[in-house]
């Protein structure tokens, strides 16, 4: 069992490419930055400068997408092995990854793919994640994906699977409040009653982004400001879970960085009135 | 149905599209699995377009989606990380178009640059640190960002228009002697230079691990006693300026 990393509730940025320059040459006003861990898993050149450079002047949160926690075939210790090497130096906030899975039998779909809620998949993630927790020598947080195919045999909800799985391994939860709301449109679930069911104390992070509307089902496409309906949900969010790190995370159609960080703006002026009222 | 079977159907589902992949999910399932679907083509087709920007540009969009189709099709992704996908590209091309070299030493190019982009770091050697080599005993070591190939066209030519949005962009050609294709990282910045058949048989010596002797013997025999010595002597300049060679071991 690892001990999980002290609270932390400021509030952050994803660092993409098209600001890296207001980064390091200015003083942007956030409290921690988060980075796709597998876009510096490289071996040397500009991304790793940069990152290093950024991490003089800001506390980094690693996000993976790559780890594939729910793969029937377990995970990949090298993948692991080059990860905990990128976090040994970084010495992020927090490491993170998908409840998701995106490899079997040697191919890797670069998608979040969902995972079954069933006991099966429970047990396996939870071994999956004891190994990934043992390589890297600390705890990791997992967000709740957004998801479009539910699965006819699943036992349980998204939230007791989550609740479940950090129980039995000492996990924290990186809570996606945009997740939550495309995946509760999707497949029909009360986005309170996930809220209520995932436990509190477990939450380490939360994610903020935007979404689109599909052909009958929305979806998490990070090109979008956040929407009022996630705005509600976040308030709700911050109510039930008291101060929590919480960044904007854009993908794609990347603004000017002055709009992201008035965007969270509204998120800090959203978590003080949250935390003044616990 | 176990986990496994059902993460290699999803797999086969993506891979195929086939109608009989999907029917194990539900009808239920079909508008959820379009999605996943449609990101995982979309993904790819993506990577490809932003390793390749300047041969996408050659060939045009629809080419360039027919050859990413095709790639996908015959090479589902199998690393952990999407700057690999699109190592093997050129076989695609190789084999979609056989008869433009040009075009497959144009995906070398940019699937070389960004290799380097991110290779190992690697210190330039500094020239003081020559003085006390034992030049009969030397050997050359070279930056781990270093890519090279034989150059049957004006690819570079090709590239460096393109890349820099240039008025006119060159029409593909076969060069009458065949040179090499260089690529390396000089601190932050990948470079690409075209070497002559003297400089690369040079290089090709440095590569293997020959002797800086020996170098110079092959350069004293293409082009004689006095020329070869002082091509060898501007070589090693220049690639110690370049941050080629990062080293000597003697």
């Amino acid at each position: 069992m690892f001990t999980p990393p002290p609270p932390f509730s400021g509030y952050g940025l994803g660092l993409r490419k098209e600001h890296y320059r207001d980064f390091l040459d200015g003083d942007v006003p956030v409290d921690f930055v988060e980075v796709i861990s597998e876009n510096f898993m490289v071996d040397g050149g500009q991304p790793r400068d940069i990152l290093r450079r950024v991490g003089e002047k800001h506390p980094v949160a690693l996000h993976g997408v790559s780890m594939s926690i729910g793969s029937a075939d377990g995970v990949d210790i090298a993948y692991l092995r080059r990860l905990k090497a990128l976090a040994d130096e970084v010495q992020p906030l927090f490491v993170s990854d998908h409840l998701s899975w995106s490899r079997v039998a040697g191919f890797s779909s670069h998608d979040l793919l969902p995972v079954p809620y069933t006991e099966e998949a429970l047990a396996l993630v939870c071994r999956n994640i004891e190994v990934a927790q043992d390589v890297l020598g600390r705890s990791m947080l997992f967000e709740n994906p957004s998801s479009y195919v539910a699965f006819d045999g699943a036992t349980m909800s998204e939230w007791e699977f989550l609740a479940e799985m950090s129980k039995r391994t000492g996990c924290g939860l990186l809570l996606d409040v945009n997740n939550v709301f495309v995946s509760a449109s999707n497949h029909g679930f009360d986005t309170h009653a996930f809220l209520r069911g995932i436990p509190a104390a477990r939450v380490r992070q939360v994610h903020l982004a935007g979404h689109s509307q599909g052909p009958g089902l929305l979806i998490d496409t990070h090109d979008q400001p956040v929407c009022d309906d996630v705005w509600a949900l976040y308030r709700t969010a911050m109510s039930l879970l008291g101060p929590v790190a919480t960044m904007i995370e854009r993908d794609d159609a990347i603004p000017p960085l002055a709009e992201l960080l008035d965007e969270l703006d509204i998120a800090r002026g959203l978590g003080t009135v949250a935390r003044e009222a616990a | 149905m176990k986990l496994a079977q059902w993460q290699e159907g999803f797999r086969d589902w993506l891979t195929t599209g086939s109608a009989t992949s999907a029917d194990a999910f539900g009808d239920r399932a079909w508008p959820g699995l379009t999605v996943y679907q449609n990101n995982y083509r979309t993904q790819l087709v993506t990577c490809l377009e932003v390793s390749y920007p300047q041969l996408l540009r050659r060939v045009g969009e629809g080419n360039f989606r027919n050859a990413a189709m095709a790639h996908i099709d015959a090479h589902p992704p199998r690393g952990w990380t999407l700057d690999t996908y699109g190592a093997d590209f050129v076989d695609t091309l190789v084999a979609l178009f056989p008869r433009n070299p040009d075009l497959h030493e144009l995906a070398w190019i940019e699937w070389s640059l960004s290799e380097a982009f991110v290779a190992p770091d690697a210190s330039p050697l500094a020239r003081e640190a020559l003085w006390s080599v034992n030049w009969d005993e030397a050997r050359l070591r070279l930056t781990p960002s270093l890519r090279h190939r034989v150059a049957t066209t004006n690819a570079d030519d090709v590239w460096s228009a393109l890349q820099n949005d240039a008025d006119s962009v060159p029409d593909g050609e076969m060069l009458d002697v065949a040179g090499a294709l260089v690529v390396w990282r000089q601190g932050f910045h990948s470079r690409l230079r075209r070497l002559d058949a003297d400089d690369d048989a040079a290089l090709r010596l440095a590569i293997g691990k020959g002797h800086f002797a020996a170098m110079c013997d092959t350069l004293v025999m293409r082009l004689g006693e006095e020329a070869g010595v002082a091509r060898a002597g501007a070589l090693l300049a220049d690639w110690l300026d370049a941050g080629i060679v990062v080293g000597v071991d003697d």
